[in-house]
């Protein structure tokens, strides 16, 4: 059944709001606006309120972090049911009981949790995929700095990045999908550094294109992984892993990464 | 080169679920617990109390990929909790300090706006602002939130129309659009 007979819901002028009404009821729903101001002005109100909740708590996410908040955390043994709502008290208790764990067994496990990391830096790991898109959230949302350098110096920031990561860092300036290459910054994280690429389409919806430098490592397939409304495909390939993120569809995505893994291997 | 074996290579362990893995979520993590708690001392508290339980049960997630969500799961599961033993106690720590640090990081001509959201925001309640955390700072889907709070998506969709009024008529006053029946 077809528009004209399905009363609009308010569920469906949320989801309208939200981006997440079928296709088929857009004229339907925006019919309904039109024809009721007061409904479409309400809805306006709720469209402010969520600028504003972004703008409001948005500045949180660049607060500098406790040592409690930083690794390496202190994993608690025996996590089942302990009440939420347990005192301070008892956590120090643990705490305290822990880094006498720790002071006695410090030589041992010191060199145990070194070994663990290095034979980690290897494989990609969640850890990649996350840094990638976290980066892209944060970058993705910047209205005046997106990138540190601007496509305009094209051969500038594909010469520094380059050089900084020790690789060709060559990537397509536009893609098939429609997203255009508009700059790239270095960016650092536990490994060393990072090349950041940002895509641009003519609606403004940005894919982010992050590279590590990891060497030692041979080619792998693409993969897939989702967080939140992020999506992104990672691969390893000559020495270096990638990823592409946005909030695009995951064939737009497997289109760009496509491309980009064309482009460094020419 | 979608497929799986296009390319040769090693076989790619699972990615693991390290300490580095659950970092990258904390900053988010914490500006989600910010924003519901509205200090930032319980919030780091919380987000603590979710990183401790994320470490202690990390063989739990089978999809590493799901690992954002897994965490909002486990810190609005801690929060619910100790919201039961704040009400026994009747603690509360007032919002005030929040808003006006929250004032002082928008631009002047907003500070207004921004001091009166974040008080607006406090007076709503916890499944109000989770909702509506969620789908408008955290850009979950209807779906994605439904999977966080363990609800039918249904009921997260009621509950968001619920919440956008409530927070209107705070800010704008006015009298409450009766949302009953969303569907």
């Amino acid at each position: 059944m077809s528009g004209f007979s399905n009363p609009v819901t308010e569920a469906e002028l949320h989801a309208w709001l939200d981006g997440e009404l079928p296709e088929e009821r857009r004229a339907a729903v925006e019919r309904h606006l039109a024809d009721n101001p007061e409904v479409a002005q309400r809805f306006e109100r709720y469209r402010a309120q969520r600028s504003l909740l972004g703008q409001s708590f948005g500045p949180l996410i660049d607060q500098p972090l406790p040592d409690r908040l930083t690794p390496p955390f202190t994993a608690r043994d025996h996590a089942e049911k302990l009440p939420a709502s347990r005192g301070r008290a008892a956590w120090w208790g643990t705490a305290i009981a822990a880094s006498l764990l720790v002071f006695v067994a410090g030589g041992a496990s010191g060199w145990l949790l070194r070994d663990r990391i290095v034979l980690r830096a290897e494989p990609l790991t969640a850890a990649f995929i996350a840094d990638a898109v976290a980066a892209h959230r944060v970058f993705s949302v910047e209205v005046r700095h997106p990138v540190e350098i601007g496509v305009d110096e094209e051969a500038h920031l594909v010469n520094w990045l380059s050089k900084r990561l020790g690789k060709n860092m060559r990537c397509p300036k536009v893609t098939r999908g429609g997203y255009q290459l508009i700059g790239g910054r270095l960016l650092a994280d536990s490994v060393g550094p990072v090349a950041m690429y940002m895509y641009e389409d003519a609606a403004g919806r940005r894919i982010t294109l992050y590279i590590r430098p990891s060497p030692n490592t041979s080619g792998s397939a693409f993969r897939f992984a989702q967080d939140g409304v992020v999506r992104a495909l990672y691969w390893q390939d000559n020495g270096l892993a990638l990823a592409v993120a946005g909030e695009a569809d995951r064939d737009t995505l497997s289109g760009v990464a496509e491309e980009v893994y064309g482009a460094l291997n020419s | 080169m979608t497929d799986d074996d296009a390319i040769p290579g090693p076989d790619m362990s699972p990615p693991d679920i390290d300490d580095r893995a659950i970092a990258a979520h904390v900053p988010r993590l914490r500006r989600y617990a910010t924003a519901l708690v509205g200090n930032r001392s319980d919030a780091d508290d919380l987000v603590q109390d979710c990183v401790e339980k994320a470490l202690a049960n990390r063989h739990a997630l089978r999809d590493p990929s799901k690992l954002g969500g897994w965490l909002m799961t486990i810190l609005h599961n801690l929060h619910i909790s100790s919201q039961r033993g704040r009400r026994r106690r009747g603690a509360e720590v007032p919002v005030e300090d929040l808003a006006d640090d929250l004032a002082l990081s928008a631009p002047p001509a907003d500070r207004g706006a921004v001091r009166d959201f974040v008080r607006a925001f406090a007076q709503l309640t916890d499944e109000h602002r989770t909702i509506l955390l969620l789908t408008g700072m955290e850009g979950l889907s209807y779906r994605e939130v439904a999977e966080v709070l363990e609800l039918p998506i249904g009921t997260v969709m009621s509950r968001l129309a619920r919440a956008r009024e409530k927070l209107r008529v705070l800010l704008d006053g006015g009298t409450q659009q009766v949302v009953r029946r969303i569907k």
